[in-house]
């Protein structure tokens, strides 16, 4: 199919320009991925949540129930999902202050591609420094 | 009834509101501000129990009982649980409303986000708040060092 333009666009509507539709931030490039990534980590932390605060509740049955959970986090498996997990969280909540400086922002609707890659880069400084210590810790446990 | 059909691209006036609350722009600023306070609240917790010390190697009943035998990290972790609980369930909604196309379905999901909200909220308050870093009858060596030395 031709995607070219066929006329049902009345005289003086937003016919698109270029390649992509213009004037919007959420539709292709840096402004959606945005926003994917931001939907999909929001929902592996919301379930995390749910789980956490039921094995943290297990501090309220017995201490020996809470440490076998616990030592369940502990293997490397689940270090590597532990890795992940920061890793979402870190991503939300560096483009979570993207999104609130596009909405309150003069500036942000302006800067909102490079603020995305700012957020990528404090991504990348922040998993530099979590991911060796958190993996030392986990594999240090094995054996 | 008869159906008025107005001319295209005539301007969208927003109906006027006159009175009631804006949920909807509370719960926009809602995700905003709790959001901010959040990413506050998790770094802290992240680098406390994952990065400094032992990390997760050290997390057990008695760090537990260490943390919450203090009243600065029972309100943290109460912010938290609250903030985050109420944050995630209305981020959820928001996915509920744009992707299940069917009313029914958009009613079951989000009455079981309110109902988690609810259940998860009250038993974690509790446990924070009644929660005893020294239970009768545990062995010693669970427990946190304070605890014998009574």
């Amino acid at each position: 199919m031709s995607r070219t333009e066929t006329g049902t666009h009345a005289p003086g509507s937003l016919a698109p320009t270029g390649k992509r539709p213009q004037g919007t931030l959420y539709r292709g490039r840096e402004g959606m991925w945005s926003w994917v990534l931001h939907r999909i980590t929001g929902i592996a932390i919301f379930f995390f949540l749910l789980v956490h605060i039921l094995d943290t509740a297990l501090v309220r049955v017995a201490p020996e129930a809470y440490n076998a959970v616990m030592s369940t986090y502990k293997n490397p498996i689940m270090g590597l999902g532990e890795t992940a997990l920061v890793g979402a969280i870190a991503f939300h909540a560096y483009n979570g202050i993207r999104i609130i400086l596009i909405d309150f922002w003069t500036k942000g609707p302006k800067y909102q591609k490079v603020m995305f890659y700012v957020v990528i880069g404090l991504w990348v400084v922040t998993m530099a420094g979590f991911v060796p210590r958190h993996l030392m810790h986990v594999f240090s446990e094995v054996g | 009834m008869a159906t008025t059909i107005e001319a295209p691209r005539s301007p969208y006036s927003r109906a006027p509101r006159s009175r009631g609350i804006n949920w909807e722009k509370w719960g926009w600023m809602y995700m905003r501000a709790s959001g901010l306070v959040l990413v506050v609240l998790i770094f802290g917790h992240l680098i406390v129990n994952l990065v400094l010390g032992d990390g997760i190697k050290a997390i057990d009943f008695a760090f537990v009982g260490g943390k919450w035998s203090n009243p600065f990290w029972q309100v943290w972790d109460c912010l938290m649980l609250w903030l985050a609980m109420i944050h995630g369930a209305n981020g959820m909604r928001t996915l509920v409303n744009d992707y299940a196309s069917h009313r029914t379905t958009r009613g079951i999901l989000k009455g079981a986000l309110l109902f988690s909200v609810i259940v998860l909220i009250t038993l974690g308050t509790l446990v924070i708040f009644t929660f005893d870093p020294c239970p009768a009858g545990a062995p010693a060596d669970l427990l946190a060092s304070f605890c014998s030395a009574s």
